[in-house]
């Protein structure tokens, strides 16, 4: 249908405007998307550094046009091409995360990423991909009578557990917990038996008692402090009360562009990254709040409607994987600043700053792109 | 293969997935409505609460202590008076990283144990933005110091606030007492916000403490808006405080440091009043201890050093000090035997002593004839005790109370003692016997029950000299200061012997004459054994049991204009120890510059001022007191 509507719409249009069939191929609506997430995440780190481009909201237009760039390249690439190195990628990304483990431990400290020399990379943030990459690639390829059988479930186990395992350690508890959510739900939308999913979302509930003794104690102290918040006002329970003073007194209309008391009084704590959304609803107030909402909406609504109409199995379950590893990304972020959840690091896709999240989520739309652009090019495909 | 449930598809595949896919994006919508719900909750229905706390993070409102009011003299020249003081507090509310900070603090500060743990204690107890104080009176480099590190330093607040400071020191201790920051009673009591607050401070005692309701003054306000380092980010709005009323005082600060410092190194208190009104002009106590140390929080070891002192610095020996007056009393038994009929040139022939039944009662010399002005001028006890026996020290007490003696005057900020002026039926009262003669003898020469603190003598020499019943003061309050019963004889032979004491032939105080063309002092010596007649002989040995000396005078003769009384504990005779003490200070009253030279010759001989003395001989008592008792022991 999308299909029909492109090739459709060119020679129609073409009498107006004559626009060549490469730019019209581009996909405009999603750019301008997300440019405007970004474009409102800048204006509000140029705000959260005191009305100034130094030193976060030029580095993150700059970034965000790189990944921009670098999403549509990845979106030109034939489908294929993932499905056939989703294992090699999966395997090389572990074995970073084994490097960056080793080297932590020879460095004496936790250490989360390797540097590149013009960037720092977290292996983590790249198995958020690859988890779902490989997974939709063994679902793809289960042939669909063993969808209810040991077969079809030990594997993926696996596959989900050891980068978890390893994430778990360095220790980064919500990096771990996305890699989690990701391969479950390509678990889910691939057809394993309902109630496997039932009873163990049971037995977990169950055993988090269990869970939470696994815990480091600051990763201990963070849920406590979230369960009451008043129980340390100074310090974690800090974070909580300062982001929700910051969104609670902007009000429905906000205090007005640069004119937020609390990040600029630097009450906020990662006012320009984990907390970037309690810096907008300070300014911006519920008005911007929604508008930000609204703009998330539109774009999970796009990579769902992208997995619903994928030619292939693999692009289903990658589409459908990769649109909740963005949304887990927005849902506990916020969760967190509003204080639903505890205090985990993770920051809010396009609007915090920083490189290695952009990456990711760029990554994820370049590559939902591709599917999107495999679905146009020929008949639905399953095997 | 049978399969009890319809066997997987593709088709089937593509609609589970289809299903599942929506099912988990209405899971994902959901959350999301409820995000922006949550969203709505917090910012509509929560806003004035959240409005409010970003408020009282964003504006902290601090109250400003009042600067305090000055204590001036009868020129206008500051007693007490205030000075810019550097303050570093913390607030509670906004220390982060309390271990990191207070351990900087300690570093930057130099701050001993003791400090580090009151600092523990006052974070406990307070809450929120009250100020909890770390140092006062921190100097422009440790201030400095601080300042620059504040980024580091959440919660520290650095204030520039006043401190109280007494220019003269020591010389004014015991007169205006000290100020010190309010206990947790006196909060408890009052529950002002203000009784917190770091910089503030309460008169303690003296006159600090009598004004208080005075000198407080009304605390300012500030609004200003800061970080959350505590980094004031600029000033809202402020109130400025009110300062306290200034209280005049009717002492002459130049005389009362002379006075002071002319004390040198012994025990004692000198009150100078002006014979016109009553006004107090000088009312020192040596040793004195230096208030500005008590106002900055006295250290443990400078307090334990005062305690040790055998000379006690910290009590009012002008009022708290009860010495038996010796033949200071001599002048007014004079005036009490002339108002009973006894005529002053009326002779007495002094064989060296009374003798009063069985026994002999001593006089110092062998005088021979006397009347009553000579018998002053020598300071004959025979004559005395020749009036005492005759007339009964019943006839003499009423007219001791006359003169000041045993009254407890209402005087701003003083505790006054007021001693004992006996009569038969104070001891018949107190001891339950009958009065004797020779308790007359005791008391007519100003031993026995006798006793009397330095200020009533003050207030005696005051009324002999003007004739007229001065009330003390030291603020301008109004008195009748009604002219006294008593008759101009009287007071004439009492006055003429006190002139002869000076400027007579062979007056006891004859050293002591003023050194100025037409201005002549009179006066009474007074030597008064420590321990009981006899024992001892009072002019040597050990300094706690060696005589009092005292004396009593007025100057000019003429028209006397200041009236006087010294007392030096244990100095060995009044002609010896207090008389030219007066001397000086009464020269000092008409001719500064010659005062001033006799008294710098005497520090040098003494080592320095007041100040230079005590900060030496703290630090030997401190050396001292590190080094353990075992001393005596070197070879």
């Amino acid at each position: 249908m999308e299909g029909w509507r492109i090739h459709g719409a060119g020679p129609g249009n073409a009498a107006v405007i004559p626009v060549p069939p490469a730019i019209q191929r581009f996909p405009w609506k999603l750019i301008a998307l997300l440019t405007a997430i970004t474009g409102f995440g800048v204006l509000v780190l140029y705000s959260a550094a005191g009305g100034s481009f130094t030193p976060w909201a030029m580095q993150q237009s700059v970034r965000f046009g790189v990944f921009l760039t670098l999403a549509l390249v990845i979106g030109r690439l034939p489908l294929r091409l993932f499905e056939e190195f989703a294992y090699l990628g999966y395997i090389a990304v572990a074995v970073l995360l084994v490097a960056v483990e080793l080297l932590g431990f020879v460095g004496g400290g936790s250490q989360r990423w390797l540097n590149l020399g013009f960037m720092n990379l977290q292996p983590s943030e790249l198995m958020k991909v690859a988890i779902v990459l490989a997974l939709a690639r063994f679902y793809a390829q289960l042939p669909p009578g063993e969808t209810r059988g040991w077969t079809a479930l030990w594997p993926a186990l696996v596959i989900i557990g050891i980068p978890a395992a390893l994430v778990m350690l360095q220790p980064d508890l919500g990096t771990a917990l996305a890699i989690c959510a990701s391969g479950v739900i390509v678990m889910f939308v691939s057809g394993l038996p309902f109630w496997w999913f039932g009873s163990t979302a049971a037995a977990g509930l169950a055993a988090l008692p269990v869970l939470f003794s696994f815990l480091h104690d600051y990763q201990q102290k963070r849920v406590l402090i979230f369960l009451d918040p008043e129980s340390d006002p100074l310090g974690a329970g800090y974070h909580i009360s300062q982001s929700k003073i910051a969104i609670g007194s902007g009000g429905i209309g906000g205090k007005g562009f640069l004119n937020g008391s609390q990040s600029h009084l630097d009450y906020l704590p990662e006012g320009h990254t984990d907390f970037i959304f309690a810096t907008m609803a300070e300014e911006w107030g519920l008005i911007g709040g929604l508008a930000l909402l609204l703009g998330f909406f539109l774009l999970l609504r796009w990579s769902t409607r992208v997995a619903l109409k994928a030619r292939t199995r693999f692009g289903q379950l990658v589409a459908t994987g990769l649109t909740m590893t963005i949304f887990f990304y927005i849902a506990i972020n916020l969760m967190m600043v509003m204080g639903l959840a505890p205090v985990v690091g993770i920051p809010l896709p396009l609007f915090s700053y920083g490189g290695s999240s952009m990456l990711t989520i760029m990554t994820c739309v370049g590559i939902i792109l591709a599917i999107e652009n495999d679905s146009k090019t020929g008949t639905r495909r399953f095997h | 293969m049978v399969r009890k449930s319809p066997p997987i598809t593709e088709a089937w595949r593509g609609i589970t997935f289809t299903r599942r896919t929506l099912l988990v994006g209405g899971g994902q919508m959901v959350v999301g409505a409820a995000l922006a719900a949550r969203m709505g909750y917090i910012s509509i229905i929560d806003n004035d609460r959240y409005v409010l706390e970003s408020e009282s993070n964003r504006v902290n409102l601090t109250l400003v202590p009042p600067r305090r009011g000055w204590i001036v003299d009868r020129n206008g020249k500051a007693l007490a008076n205030n000075r810019v003081s550097l303050r570093i507090d913390l607030i509670p509310d906004r220390l982060h990283s309390k271990e990191l900070v207070l351990g900087q603090l300690k570093t930057l500060l130099r701050l001993d144990g003791d400090t580090m743990e009151r600092i523990e204690r006052d974070l406990k107890a307070a809450s929120g933005f009250q100020p909890v104080a770390v140092a006062e009176d921190v100097s422009e480099g440790d201030y400095a110091s601080v300042l620059v590190r504040l980024p580091d330093l959440s919660g520290v607040a650095p204030q520039r606030g006043f401190a109280r400071n007494y220019p003269t020191g020591a010389a004014v201790g015991h007169l205006i007492g000290y100020v010190g920051a309010p206990t947790a009673e006196e909060y408890k009591a009052v529950k002002d916000p203000l009784y917190i607050t770091p910089g503030f401070k309460t008169g303690k005692d003296g006159l600090e403490k009598y004004f208080q309701p005075m000198l407080r003054g009304e605390p300012g306000a500030k609004r200003v808006e800061v970080t959350a380092r505590g980094k004031v980010v600029r000033e809202l709005g402020v109130k400025p405080d009110e300062q306290g009323k200034t209280v005049h005082l009717t002492i002459d600060a130049d005389l009362q440091e002379y006075v002071a410092r002319r004390m040198g190194r012994e025990s004692g208190a000198a009150v100078v009043i002006d014979c016109h009104n009553g006004d107090i002009l000088s009312f020192v106590s040596m040793p004195s201890f230096d208030p500005n140390s008590f106002s900055d929080g006295i250290s443990n070891s400078e307090y334990s050093w005062l305690r040790a002192d055998d000379h006690q610095p910290l009590i009012n020996k002008a009022t708290r000090g009860l010495y038996p007056p010796g033949s200071t009393l001599k002048p007014m038994a004079a005036i009490a035997a002339v108002e009973h009929g006894v005529d002053p040139s009326e002779r007495h022939t002094c064989v060296g002593g009374y003798r009063l039944g069985s026994r002999f009662f001593r006089c110092l010399g062998t005088h021979g004839s006397l009347d009553m002005p000579s018998a002053i001028m020598k300071s004959c006890n025979s004559y005395f005790y020749w009036l005492a026996h005759r007339l009964g020290y019943d006839a003499m007490a009423p007219t001791a109370k006359l003169l000041g003696l045993g009254e407890e005057f209402q005087l701003a900020g003083s505790n006054q003692r007021f001693g004992t002026i006996p009569d038969s039926a104070w001891k018949m009262k107190k001891y339950d016997q009958a009065w004797s003669a020779s308790d007359s003898l005791n008391a007519v020469i100003g031993q026995g029950y006798v006793s009397v603190n330095p200020l009533q003598l003050a207030v005696m020499a005051s009324r002999i000299a003007s004739g007229r019943r001065l009330y003390p003061r030291l603020i301008n309050r109004e008195f009748k200061n009604e002219a006294l019963p008593f008759s101009a004889e009287a007071l004439g032979a009492a006055r003429h012997g006190m002139d002869l004491v000076v400027n007579g032939p062979g007056g006891t105080a004859g050293r002591s004459r003023l050194p100025l063309d037409g201005i002549t002092m009179a006066g009474k010596t007074g030597t008064a054994q420590v321990r009981g007649l006899g024992t001892g002989n009072g002019k040597s040995g050990t300094w706690k049991f060696r005589d009092h000396g005292l004396f009593i005078g007025f100057a000019p003769v003429v028209n006397p204009r200041y009236a006087t009384a010294v007392v030096i504990e244990h100095g060995m005779g009044g002609s010896r120890a207090a008389a030219p003490v007066a001397k000086d200070f009464m020269t000092f009253l008409f001719d500064r510059e010659k005062a001033m030279a006799a008294l710098e010759e005497f520090e040098a001989g003494w080592g320095g001022t007041i100040k230079e003395r005590m900060d030496r001989d703290y630090a030997a008592w401190k050396a001292g007191a590190s080094m353990g008792p075992a001393p005596g022991t070197q070879p």
